[in-house]
């Protein structure tokens, strides 16, 4: 068995939580080797070397892959296909964009969203917001997955750099997607993804202005910021915070919801946390079943006074 | 400009859907079914495209049971022209039903196809992105904006990093994220003028193509509960609670 995991090399980096994928691909055994892209990789590469467990270091380099277009990443990776029984990503929006088009050029199904490795070819993984865990056994040949990086440890092993590297590039040239730029919102709070805490807020913050509390706690506590899809929809908070079914599944430590209701929508993309609090006015909020700890009251009157109680502590 | 839809039958957003006791299947008796609602969003713009003048003509696909006729209605009544209904009772996975509308892209030679980025029921996020590999189309996924200027698309993209714009050569696969728009409510007259609209059914067999499901259900189960939540009476109490018991701060 051997396993290709495409490494999300967005902001020419690679991604804090290609150690899960890696997880979950020594869960499933055999080698390892990892594909990686950029305009300029040194730093990539050198990274990806270095995470024990990694045979081979696939690179593509060129202006071309300065973005990860899956028009131009898409034939790079059929043609490694053959060597491999899995090709895996992140369930990323990079990875749900990629393996799908690569899968079906190969004539493989995904499975999507992967949370638990049975066996080689059996998985776990949840559909219908989450409400259902279902067992799935993939017949085909090729077995593509995207992984849950929330569901598997992401903490990378460190080796001296002993992966070998090989460069890739494709005859054929993308002419029909081209990369026009890209909004980022600029934070210097932990990734969503991978943060031991994240504090979430949503449509009863009322307004962009008052989210800034969320961030002030945030601040408080080290961590990331989360939104409902209520809050993004009403411009309180960028799409890249909405976590839910169809935004980022989160798993932290500890997950405190401001203001949000608790849709299933959004359950679906932080019920795996290990604590949730939730802080609502309204004590008929489906967030409290989802909860450990609640607290009916208003959040603005509460949240000053929790931030003060973490302030001198 | 032609433009193709799709759209899929699912259980209603709003419900909990359960196993049925032999944890064999999920269970979808007497549950409300409605247009999946990426797809409702594919099909307003579609619409949205044709009102602006740069589209001529809309087509909305549904495959599967009869039932999944009255979403074919449904995308007619938000303003698609005509549509085409695949018939069949077998499970049809994201890897057919992208060739199942690969087959029909081929007799319909749209311009653009427009498909919501995933069904709330199998939650694969998967069908747009097959069929732009089968077809060699340039795809613009988790579609919040979309512009035409000189036989291009301009898509802005939802992606965990912010918003991505890139630009494709048409024909291209978009799939819709909830922010693209916001569909229209459907009035008395336009259900009314659905009806009438032209609707073809076509047997799966005449496509030729192989569907066999490739992914085997083994079993579902419902996630394990938490236990109830502990209320707190103020934030002290919060914060005692998240120290000593839950050790989290």
């Amino acid at each position: 068995m051997a396993t290709l995991i495409i490494a999300d090399c967005e902001n020419n980096q690679l991604a804090p939580t290609t150690g899960s994928v890696i997880s979950a691909a020594q869960e499933i055994g055999g080698d390892i080797d990892l594909f990686v892209s950029g305009h300029d990789t040194n730093d990539i590469v050198s990274n990806a070397q270095s995470i024990a467990g990694v045979r081979k270091v696939w690179v593509a380099e060129g202006e071309e892959y300065a973005h990860p277009l899956a028009e131009s990443l898409t034939p790079l990776v059929v043609n490694l296909a053959p060597q491999y029984t899995h090709i895996l990503a992140s369930a990323s929006t990079f990875g749900k964009n990629l393996l799908p088009r690569i899968a079906a050029v190969l004539d493989m199904a995904v499975v999507s969203d992967v949370c638990k490795i049975i066996a080689p070819h059996v998985y776990e993984r949840y559909c219908y917001a989450g409400n259902i865990l279902a067992t799935v056994k993939n017949h085909s040949a090729i077995q593509v997955l995207t992984i849950r990086t929330t569901a598997f440890s992401h903490a990378e092993k460190k080796a001296p750099s002993s992966a070998s590297t090989e460069s890739i590039s494709s005859d054929s040239i993308n002419e029909q997607s081209r990369f026009m730029g890209i909004e980022t919102h600029q934070s210097d709070r932990p990734d969503l993804t991978i943060a031991n805490t994240v504090i979430a807020g949503g449509r009863g913050l009322g307004s962009k202005e008052n989210f800034s509390i969320i961030e002030t706690l945030a601040h408080k506590l080290n961590a990331a910021i989360g939104a409902s899809r209520a809050a993004v929809d009403a411009g309180y908070a960028p799409n890249d915070w909405q976590v839910g079914q169809t935004g980022k599944v989160v798993a932290p430590k500890l997950y405190i919801a401001i203001g949000i209701s608790g849709a299933i929508q959004h359950t679906a993309g932080m019920k795996d946390s290990q604590v949730i609090v939730a802080i609502n006015k309204d004590a008929d909020a489906p967030i409290f079943q989802a909860a450990d700890y609640g607290l009916v009251a208003d959040l603005f009157k509460v949240l000053p006074q929790f931030i003060e109680l973490l302030a001198a502590r | 400009m032609k433009i193709m839809t799709a759209i899929k039958r699912v259980p209603d957003y709003n419900l909990r859907v359960r196993p049925l006791p032999d944890q064999l299947q999920v269970d979808l008796r007497n549950v409300k079914m409605s247009i999946n609602p990426f797809c409702e969003i594919a099909v307003e713009e579609a619409v949205r495209i044709k009102e602006r003048g740069i589209a001529s003509e809309v087509i909305a696909v549904s495959i599967g049971e009869d039932a999944c006729k009255e979403q074919i209605r449904v995308a007619l009544a938000i303003g698609a022209d005509r549509g085409i209904f695949v018939k069949t009772n077998a499970e049809i996975q994201p890897l057919a039903s992208a060739k199942i509308l690969y087959a029909l892209y081929r007799q319909e030679q749209p311009d653009l196809v427009i498909l919501g980025k995933q069904s709330i029921d199998g939650d694969n996020n998967q069908t747009g992105q097959m069929l732009a590999g089968l077809a060699g189309l340039p795809q613009g996924t988790f579609a919040s904006a979309v512009t035409f200027a000189e036989g291009a698309v301009t898509v802005t993209r939802e992606v965990d990093v912010g918003l991505e714009t890139i630009k494709l050569t048409l024909p291209a696969v978009i799939t819709a994220d909830l922010r693209l728009n916001t569909p229209r409510y459907l009035t008395l007259p336009n259900i009314m003028r659905a009806r009438k609209k032209e609707m073809t059914t076509i047997a799966l067999d005449s496509l030729n193509v192989d569907v066999t499901p490739k992914i085997e259900l083994l079993g579902v189960a419902s996630p394990t509960q938490r236990q109830p939540c502990t209320f707190v009476n103020d934030a002290v109490e919060l914060v005692d609670k998240l120290t000593n018991e839950a050790r989290v701060l």
